[in-house]
């Protein structure tokens, strides 16, 4: 049989992967996004505790920036894979469940991925809010808005513009993050490939379409992060 | 009627301000009628601008009593000689009844120039969109920068800036103008752009208390001038007195330095 | 916690360190050769040079580090034609394989830096230097490039604890550096949280003792940032 090319691999012929790919790389998106967003929050909190918590909530989130930036993120990926088989294992034993019971890789991965995303978010939110000049603050606090007020109307807008280039650069690294939870056996662009490229003998093709995917990807979604960027820091000095 | 008939539109007893180990304000003693104009003066160090952000608890006081349109901002022991805010709610309202004008404008750099002046009329003391937009294109208009309203701030040159805080400040209709070093970051060419409008709403019969350096403003403009030195009022008066004859030296010697 | 266990695990990772160590050195040398060639090819103001450096950092920036591996190690064994010549004797080794990838992805970032650091070097030095009757080659060897590197170090050791973090990958390809042995333990016991705790501890040592290392080799080379008391006497001696 002669082999596929690659323009027949990526189509959606008798020999196309087409739809597995785009359907793989959505779930990689999917994958992505949601460690994000899970960083997102985790960012907020942690900037939070940086920037305005007690000595002991500072300690804690200065031990978590550092940790997560010093090891190997594949680490986390694994203590969230394996590590929550054996939690859901050792729960599921206090119910009566006999045996081993896996935890779900999507969720291991998005976690895992978003604790890691969130360490980053943490420095960007707190670099962010340092930012924000303090006149602007105190001239809404002479206005005489509550601190509510004043949070949501002029600090938390401020903080987000201030922090959006540095989204984005996370944002990039998040996606290109999202590959390692493969080894969770999730079916996103990476384990497809792997899977495409076992079963056709044609590892090559297989990645270089999956290396072309992730560069369309973050080419696409780094477009569209500037053209937001242009319009929410309109008026937002750059030191 | 004389100014000196008015009510009191702000008034200070036995004001104090401790930074650490620095006394900035060692009992101060004032008052502002209404439709005064009072400047204070003093060398850099003198505790003015730290007096005026006391009025507005920008600055909470260690001790003392301050006074609004009669009503006496509440204030509640907070141990080693310091005091707090008892009443948070009160001091958002009074702030809202007094227009403060920063020496760094403190312009809101995401918010173009109208909607940093429709910002606190509209969430503080919600009154209509259609009410507070009229009354900030007209106060815009006022202080001459009609045409920049949809302007962000960093486009804007600093007198123009000064100018838009100007308004933002009127437009919660305050009963005092409070204003810190208004002109000090301004370069020379901009500063009397900035003077001119404030000239003019010290002819409205607008109450202001004016922290300066600018001598002309104080003797030309101001009913009654201040002079701190050391965080205590070392002399105080009418314009045409204490520039003509002052009885403190060291007053003397200010204004001629 | 086990500390029989954990010490145990502690003594099979630390076999594996030399290997960590020897992958994150030999990637971060040579990439840095690798880099310093892109970063002039950048500068160089030769169109088709500069195009071909902004094109490989693009790529390599664009795409997950995992992908790159799995394109080098599985992807390259599709050319027949590639397993007859001498090379595929170095593309067979999985070692070579990761040591290449990563070579070749810390050049990317690594370049960028370096570009930067070149970039901030004051005209006016260079200007002085060729002045003095120094060469073309001279004058980049004595001057500027020393200045760009002590500009560029800050973000040099980020992109080198990047690099440390990355040998991690290589595991997938069946090295058996720290993250590798750290997976089989936790694959043969199901106890993911203290293995974590101890691998993760190690990643962190390296990556403070290299941060404390980066920090010595800036003061060495600032001299003329410090005090006038700490000038050495012999600052004539080198030249």
């Amino acid at each position: 049989m002669a082999q596929p090319t690659i323009w027949e691999l990526i189509g959606t012929g008798p020999n196309g992967w087409g739809i597995a790919l785009a359907i793989a790389a959505v779930m990689t998106i999917l994958i992505a996004l949601s460690g994000f967003v899970i960083g997102a929050v985790i960012g907020v909190f942690g900037a939070w505790a940086k920037v305005a918590g007690g000595p002991v909530t500072r300690s804690i989130a200065g031990f978590y920036t550092t940790v997560l930036r010093g090891i190997p993120d594949l680490l986390v990926i694994y203590l969230f894979y394996f590590g929550g088989s054996a939690v859901v294992t050792a729960i599921g034993k206090l119910f009566g469940a006999q045996g081993f019971i896996g935890f779900p890789g999507f969720l291991a991965g998005a976690l895992a991925v978003g604790i890691t995303s969130g360490a980053q978010q943490t420095e960007v939110f707190r670099g962010a809010f340092k930012a924000v000049p303090s006149g602007e603050l105190e001239a809404a606090t002479a206005c005489g808005m509550s601190r509510w007020l004043r949070f949501r109307r002029i600090l938390a807008p401020l903080t987000l513009r201030h922090a959006i280039p540095g989204m984005g650069n996370v944002w990039q690294v998040t996606l290109k993050e999202s590959a390692l939870v493969s080894v969770t056996g999730v079916v996103e662009l990476l384990r497809q490939s792997q899977i495409g490229a076992g079963s056709t003998g044609l590892p090559f093709d297989f990645y270089i379409i999956s290396a072309a995917i992730y560069l369309a990807i973050s080419t696409v979604s780094g477009g569209l992060l500037q053209f937001s960027e242009k319009r929410f820091t309109r008026g937002v000095r750059r030191g | 009627m004389t100014v000196s008939t008015t009510p009191a539109a702000i008034t200070v007893r036995g004001l104090r301000k401790s930074f650490g180990p620095v006394e900035v304000l060692k009992g101060i003693d004032m008052e502002a009628r209404e439709g005064e104009v009072v400047s204070i003066l003093g060398s850099s160090g003198s505790g003015k601008s730290t007096m005026l952000r006391c009025i507005n608890m920008l600055e909470t006081p260690d001790a003392g009593e301050i006074t609004v349109a009669g009503e006496a901002i509440k204030l509640a022991p907070a141990g080693a000689g310091k005091s707090k805010i008892a009443d948070r709610k009160q001091v958002e309202r009074i702030r809202s009844e007094l227009g403060m004008v920063f020496q760094s404008f403190n312009l809101w750099s995401h918010k173009t120039v109208l909607e940093n002046v429709m910002e606190a009329p509209l969430h503080v003391q919600k009154r209509s969109r259609a009410e507070c937009l009229e009354e900030a294109e007209a106060l815009l208009a006022k202080v001459g920068i009609a045409d920049k309203r949809n302007h962000y701030p960093a486009h804007l040159s600093g007198g123009q800036q000064q100018r838009a805080a100007i308004a933002r400040a009127l437009a919660m209709r305050p009963k005092v103008m409070l204003f810190d070093e208004p002109t000090s970051a301004l370069d020379p060419e901009l500063v009397g752009e900035v003077l001119r409008v404030m000239r003019a709403l010290a002819e409205e019969g607008r109450t202001m208390l004016v922290v300066t350096h600018e001598m002309g403003f104080a003797r030309d403009v101001s009913s009654r001038v201040i002079f701190l030195h050391q965080g205590a009022i070392e002399e105080e008066g009418r314009p045409q007195d204490m520039f003509t004859n002052a009885r403190s030296e060291r007053f003397r010697k200010f204004i001629s330095g | 916690m086990d500390i029989l266990f954990l010490w145990e695990t502690f003594l099979s990772l630390i076999t594996a360190l030399p290997l960590t160590l020897q992958l994150a050195a030999s990637a971060i040398v040579l990439g840095a050769f690798l880099a310093l060639g892109l970063a002039l090819c950048r500068l160089s103001g030769i169109l088709p040079l500069d195009w071909f450096a902004r094109a490989y950092i693009f790529a390599f920036r664009g795409t997950p580090l995992l992908v790159q591996i799995f394109l080098i190690y599985y992807g390259l064994s599709q050319f027949r034609g590639l397993r007859q010549t001498i090379l595929w004797s170095v593309l067979r080794e999985p070692y070579w394989c990761a040591v290449i990838a990563l070579m070749l992805n810390t050049a990317a970032y690594s370049s960028e830096i370096i570009r930067g650091g070149l970039l901030s070097v004051p005209f006016g030095q260079v200007e002085a230097a060729r002045a003095c009757g120094m060469s073309r080659f001279m004058t980049f060897r004595r001057i500027t490039l020393p200045l760009a590197i002590r500009q560029a170090l800050p973000g040099y050791s980020n992109e080198m604890i990047s690099m440390v973090k990355a040998t991690s990958l290589a595991s997938i390809i069946t090295i058996m550096e720290v993250t590798g042995v750290a997976a089989r333990i936790i694959s043969e016991t199901y106890r993911a949280i203290e293995v974590f705790i101890v691998a993760g501890a190690i990643y962190l040592a390296i990556n403070f003792i290299l941060t404390q290392l980066v920090a010595f080799a800036e003061y060495r080379l600032s001299p003329h940032l410090r005090q006038p008391a700490a000038l050495p006497t012999t600052s004539t001696g080198a030249a």
